[in-house]
């Protein structure tokens, strides 16, 4: 057992030693450790360098506030977490840590020049020096201050490992196991309340944890808390969750938490989760998240050795680790000398006691005189000494003209510092719940709960032991649902610690050679501070961005108050006036994968597959995203590329037959006896004189009168539509339907059922279509005179129930069968065989099928339109109902600058010399050699090479672009212009013949 | 002229606590009070103001999905085609709309005592026995698919979901059972 | 995420709503005989309130029905919901919890 550990006490496991490893060096630790206990316990007291000076730092805090100890934690190539705080990272066999900022080592760092430069480093020097010459920046100064600056590296592996999430419920959520905590859950728990209770530490207890001098119910705190404990992990309505840090409150009292679940185990479970996010929705809450103990702000204060005075006792009585062998107390409160009592009992020589405060008559100092620690009141720092861990430090008496006096210089190896407690009020404040500043308290209080909340204890001020339980008592009681049980009492006495406290630099800092350090991770000094109050800055806001004093990983925790004194203090201004920054959630850095949690890899999204997928799969076919669906876009033939693959099959389609999976179209059942009056009023077209048994191409627009969707409509009965949407439009359409319904025509009896999935659509399209089917399809006479284009009705399609529409987005004649979504594969197979059986049949995907109605001058939405499209524009002013008196977008197309002539318009482009493929997204300019800035008058935006018509074929919408058809313009391309023929957008069959075959 | 061909749900996983359903009949009724009341004489339907209430007749089940919408289920040996003949006759004339969506979503059965933990793995809902008793049911999400959730047992949950939806919601709920469920 | 309380289903997360817009806008019954600037007003500009907002959701993961709601836009308070159809309540910013 080394020097530094004690014989007995604390909570750590002697008879478990784990091996650890910190820069290499291999040290021995016990279970029970955290690695900032076992590193002190082997006295290491130098574990980073800073992040702007690079000085050596060493551990100040023994909790979630530490700003200082920042460490890689290592377990493989992969697994690489940067930034962990040493003081809650729990220690297990193997682990291995890396210290941060520091080049070649941590002993010799390179970077430590910044700190002897430091006259060149002053608040707003990057603001300031690197802003001429402007073309510098890029090229010099970002690259190298990037390299410089930040903490830790990214891992450059993806994360293996497995994140959970869950939702949960409760009646009560206690956030924080201290005192109050327990308290609060053990009295809402009393009243039956469904309880879940969660504290960032591996075990509840809070300060009890490392409490000697506390009695509750009779007997030491620590076996109140055991029993505290096993009473609420019996009961079935109530959670517990250590190791679990709510780190955001959101509205409607939801609450994050991460819960690490792996972190502390040597050898997870392979494939057990890390963490866990729960989105916890509480009827009420109960903050107990405690305080944070302050840093005095004096010369040296942030050379390795100095730390909070309760990390010094919470590293002695909960981990049985002495911080140093002679320590010197610099105090503004009573805490101090609890401090210098508990390491004096266990044999630790204190130096001295300096007290900030002119006298301190409490029962603690009482106690530390009666030891004989010699006190030295009215006291200041001077400054310290000591290279890589304090060896010094000089205290004087501030006499009555404020000068100083008595100075001396004790020889120390640790110097532990308290100046008050500062409440955490992050969740409080992230909840929106507004502060007040407390004169009493000398610290920001709860005031106004903006939630179902409460705050108790610590976090809102109440310090005395016995008066922390009552409070948490009081707070869970009464936010249960229903309270009938009596109340619970719990006893409890401590000495009181909390008297006193210091906000801002002690006494004659200012005028010190050594920097006096207010934000330890950001290396934000009293003089950056003075700096920017010099520069004018008045709200803390301010001084936070041009100092950058909070803004780090630990969000100032222990610095905020500190720099919200001295900047009141710099511009005499009150410190409610000087206000308070923000608090965010997160309250520590949580990682990326507690918020991806399962949804990464395969599980990211739904991938949606059609019936006919795992056919088109097995067939070879290459597959495209379309929304959440894959579409199969080509069937490429042994040594066919895509080019070659599209090209045989538009050539199958135009000559004899292909066969198409149309199944993601988006569908709506649209029925009652309002349904043609619905449809009437919100597509362009007109219903009410389409036949049962006919189909027609509608158009629906925005208010504003842009397309915003297409689709093929069938009038399958007098009051009922079947409506095809785009595949992406499908969800969109819907919504936007049922929001005319519901609440601009509730007069309507119309109702609306997606039927996307309900149904398998095989698309044969070609001359040999109907020769294919004659043998598939029942109950309806195929030829044209009986089932012309567009027709629709009910069939027996391969032996099922089905519905044949007689449609065509090829521009061949044409067919779409609508059978049954789980016979749609088997269909498939059956139309397939009856094709080869008809002189062959081609699959094609959705390149062929883009191809193919461009060809046609057919329009697909959202690549020939963009959202300020009319149907005018698009060439279908066929199709809008003339006579009709309104539909949704007629007012906004009747608007002048709607029917303006240089409108883009829909036309048709061809290359002049005949096989250049336009770019699509190019633009189209009217004179060829333009230099910049250039008249551009339009943009392609579909653009293939047809195979039918042996030439690349392209869309456009260009200005006026209807009168321009018979000219020719240009587009410019890498190579340069390319000249084009504006031409009609039907390339192919003007005249419909063939789909009326 | 061809026999039915063989019909093919989509393929899901099975493990102890979650099943695929077999092949069922669905019909999506939406109506007003009159054609509600008619058609429940011949089929379990829950009455408008039996809010997220599923009504139970043997193997058949009505689902209050919305005050004027719900979800009909029966075995597919009942045929959806004389299962709507019925309604209709039923309802007569009052204005209403049933369509057959038997083919549009599948059926997964989440069972044992850890069903209510994994689905909360991607449904916000407090499915507590006290908050979400037996018998209810209600259209919501499972991460990021929508689905239909009944709880027939108490340790027995019903979920309802689109076809394409449903191998990633059984993909996602066996990476959260692997938490709980050895 | 907001517990937005469903007038049909009751409290539920925000995840299974959708938003719509600012409520009580009724699409003109015939908007030919308004002219281009009345039109405008009626297409593009909404209140934009700072305090008791009277807004559209639709409980689109639920029930499907949309609904009417009074929020307080400055603390994210629904202060009432209401069915389509129904009236604005008269209710003032911090009359409910």
């Amino acid at each position: 057992m080394s020097r530094w550990r004690t014989a007995t006490g604390g909570r750590v496991d002697r008879t478990r030693t784990l091996a650890f490893r910190f820069d290499g060096t291999r040290y021995e630790g016990l279970a029970g450790d955290t690695l900032a206990s076992a590193l002190l316990a082997n006295g290491v007291h130098l574990v980073g360098r800073s992040f702007k000076y690079h000085r050596p730092r060493g551990i100040l805090t023994a909790g979630a506030e530490e700003p200082s100890a920042l460490v890689t934690v290592r377990r493989d190539s992969a697994r690489v977490t940067p930034d962990l705080r040493a003081t809650q990272l729990e220690l297990y066999e193997g682990l291995d840590a890396l210290s941060l900022n520091r080049w070649p080592s941590l002993e010799r760092d390179v970077g430590r020049i910044n700190d002897w430069l430091s006259p060149l480093f002053p608040a707003g020097f990057y603001y300031k020096t690197f802003m001429w010459p402007k073309s510098a920046w890029k090229s010099l100064y970002e690259p190298v201050i990037r390299r410089a600056a930040g903490l830790g590296v990214a891992p450059t592996e993806p994360d293996p490992d497995r994140y959970a999430q869950c939702y949960a419920h409760c009646d009560v959520l206690v956030v924080g196991a201290g005192p109050a905590g327990l308290a609060a859950a053990l009295a809402a728990a009393d009243q039956g309340a469904r309880v879940l209770i969660c504290d960032e530490q591996s075990e509840f207890g809070g300060s009890l944890l490392a409490d000697r001098h506390a009695t509750i119910d009779g007997g030491p705190a620590a076996a109140w808390v055991a029993h505290a404990v096993a009473d609420l992990a019996a009961n079935p309505r109530v959670v517990c969750l250590p190791r679990t840090t709510a780190f955001g409150y959101f509205p409607h009292n939801l609450i994050g938490l991460a819960e690490r679940l792996t972190d502390h185990l040597a050898a997870p479970a392979p494939h057990a989760a890390r963490e866990r996010l729960w989105q916890v929705r509480a009827r009420s809450v109960v903050l107990a998240t405690g305080a944070v103990e302050r840093p005095l702000v004096f010369p040296g204060n942030d050379r390795p050795g100095v730390m909070l005075a309760g990390a010094g006792r919470t590293y002695l009585n909960r981990y049985g680790v002495r911080v140093g062998a002679r320590v010197v107390l610099v105090t503004a409160t009573d805490a101090g000398y609890e401090a210098a009592i508990d390491l004096h009992d266990a044999g630790v020589e204190i130096a001295g006691i300096a007290d900030l405060r002119t006298a301190a008559s409490g029962e603690l100092p009482a106690a530390a005189r009666a030891a004989g620690i010699e006190v030295t009141a009215s006291a200041t720092v001077l400054g310290t000494s000591g290279n890589r861990r304090v060896a010094g430090i000089t205290i004087a008496q501030i006499s009555s003209a404020g000068s100083s006096a008595a100075r001396r210089t004790l020889a120390c190896d640790a110097v532990l510092m308290s100046g008050g407690f500062t409440p955490s009020v992050h969740l409080f404040s992230q909840s929106r719940g507004t502060l007040r500043w407390s004169d009493d308290h000398q610290a920001f209080l709860p005031d106004r709960s903006a939630e179902r909340e409460r705050s108790a204890g610590a976090c809102r001020g109440v310090v005395d032991l016995a008066e922390t339980i009552a409070d948490g008592l009081t707070a869970g009681a009464e936010s249960a649902p229903s309270r009938t049980a009596t109340a619970r009492r719990i006893v409890a006495t401590r000495p009181r610690s909390s008297d006193g406290g210091h906000l801002g630099a002690v006494p004659l800092a200012s005028g010190a050679s050594q920097k006096s350090f207010v934000d330890w991770q950001h290396d934000v000094t009293i003089k950056d501070l003075a700096i920017a109050t010099r520069e004018g800055f008045r709200s803390i806001e301010h001084v936070k961005r041009f100092t950058t004093t909070g803004m780090a990983t630990d969000q100032g925790k222990t610095s905020n108050l500190n720099a919200l004194a001295i900047v009141a203090r710099a511009i005499d201004a009150p410190i409610p006036r000087v206000g308070l920054t923000t608090f965010r959630m997160p309250y520590t850095p949580t990682t990326f994968g507690t918020f991806a949690g399962p949804s990464r890899g395969d599980l990211f999204d739904p991938v949606r597959r059609t019936p006919i997928h795992d056919w088109a799969a097995a067939a070879g076919a290459v597959f495209e995203d379309v929304g959440m669906w894959k579409r199969a876009r080509y069937f490429p033939q042994p040594g066919e590329d895509m080019h070659a693959a599209v090209a045989r099959e538009c050539r199958a389609v135009r000559s004899s037959c292909g066969l198409f999976d149309a199944s993601t179209l988006g569908k709506i059942e649209v029925v009652g006896p309002g349904a043609a009056e619905f449809l009437e009023r919100l597509y362009v077209n007109s219903w009410a004189n389409l036949g049962v048994g006919r189909c027609r191409y509608g158009i629906l627009c925005r208010e504003d009168g842009f397309i915003t969707d297409d689709g093929v409509v069938a009038r399958l009965a007098a009051d009922r539509f079947h409506v095809t949407t785009t595949t992406g439009g499908a969800p969109r359409v819907l919504a936007m339907m049922e929001d005319y319904r519901q609440t601009e025509w509730p007069d309507l009896e119309v109702w609306l059922t997606s039927t996307t999935e309900a149904w398998a659509v095989i698309a044969v399209q070609g001359p040999n279509a109907r020769d294919v089917l004659r043998g598939c399809v029942e109950g309806i006479d195929l030829e044209a005179s009986a089932f012309p284009h567009m027709s629709v009705a009910a069939a027996r399609i391969c032996g099922v129930e089905g519905m044949v529409m007689r449609v065509s987005f090829t521009g061949e004649l044409g067919y779409e069968l609508n059978v049954p979504a789980d016979y749609g594969l088997e269909i498939w197979k059956a139309v397939h065989a009856a094709g080869a059986a008809h002189g062959g049949i081609t699959c094609y995907g959705t390149e062929t099928m883009h191809v193919l109605r461009a060809e046609k001058g057919y329009i697909i939405v959202g690549q020939d339109t963009d959202g300020t499209v009319t149907p005018v524009d698009a060439g279908l002013s066929w199709a809008v109902g003339r006579k009709k008196p309104d539909f949704v977008g007629r007012r906004s197309l009747q608007r002048q600058s709607m029917q303006a002539p240089d409108r883009k318009q829909l036309v048709g482009l061809r290359a002049r010399d005949g096989r250049t493929l336009l770019d699509e997204g190019a633009q189209v300019a009217d004179r060829p050699n333009q230099q910049p800035p250039m008249q551009l008058i339009g943009h392609v935006t579909s653009s293939y090479e047809s195979a039918v018509l042996g030439s690349p074929i392209a869309l456009a919408m260009v200005a006026g672009g209807r009168a321009r058809i018979g000219q020719t313009l240009y587009v410019p391309m890498p190579g340069g212009d390319v000249e084009v023929d504006v031409v009609s957008p039907v390339f192919y069959d003007p005249k419909g013949e063939r789909i009326n075959a | 002229m061809p026999e039915a061909p063989a019909r093919h749900v989509p393929s899901l996983p099975s493990a102890d606590w979650m099943s695929p359903l077999p092949p069922a009949t669905r019909l999506a009724f939406q109506g007003g009070l009159a054609a509600r009341a008619a058609a429940a004489r011949v089929f379990p339907l829950p009455d408008a103001q039996a809010v997220c209430q599923a009504r139970c007749d043997g193997d058949r089940a009505g689902l209050w999905l919305g005050p004027d919408e719900c979800l009909l289920l029966a075995p597919a040996t009942t045929g959806a085609a004389a299962l709507l003949e019925a309604l209709r006759s039923a309802i007569g004339t009052a204005a209403h709309s049933l369509v057959d969506v038997s083919h549009r979503q599948v059926g997964l059965e989440i069972r044992g005592p850890q069903a209510e933990r994994i689905l909360n793995g991607a449904c916000p809902l407090d499915l507590s026995l006290e908050q979400f008793p037996v018998g209810r049911c209600t259209r919501t999400v499972l991460a990021k698919a929508e689905i239909v959730l009944w709880r027939t047992q108490a340790q027995h949950f019903r979920v309802e979901i689109w076809r394409s939806f449903a191998a990633y919601a059984a993909a996602l709920l066996q990476e959260i059972a692997r938490d709980y469920v050895v | 995420m907001l517990l937005i309380p469903c007038p049909h289903c009751g409290e539920r997360p925000e995840i299974e709503f959708t938003y719509g817009g600012e409520a009580h806008l009724v699409r003109p019954a015939d908007p030919s005989t308004l002219d281009d600037a009345a039109w405008a007003d009626y297409l593009y500009m909404r209140t934009n309130t700072k305090g008791v907002h009277a807004e559209r959701w639709r409980h689109a993961r639920g029930c499907g029905r949309f609904f009417n709601a009074l929020r307080d836009t400055t603390t994210d308070r629904f202060l009432a919901t209401y069915r389509i159809g129904e009236p604005r309540p008269a209710i003032a910013a911090g009359g409910a919890r």
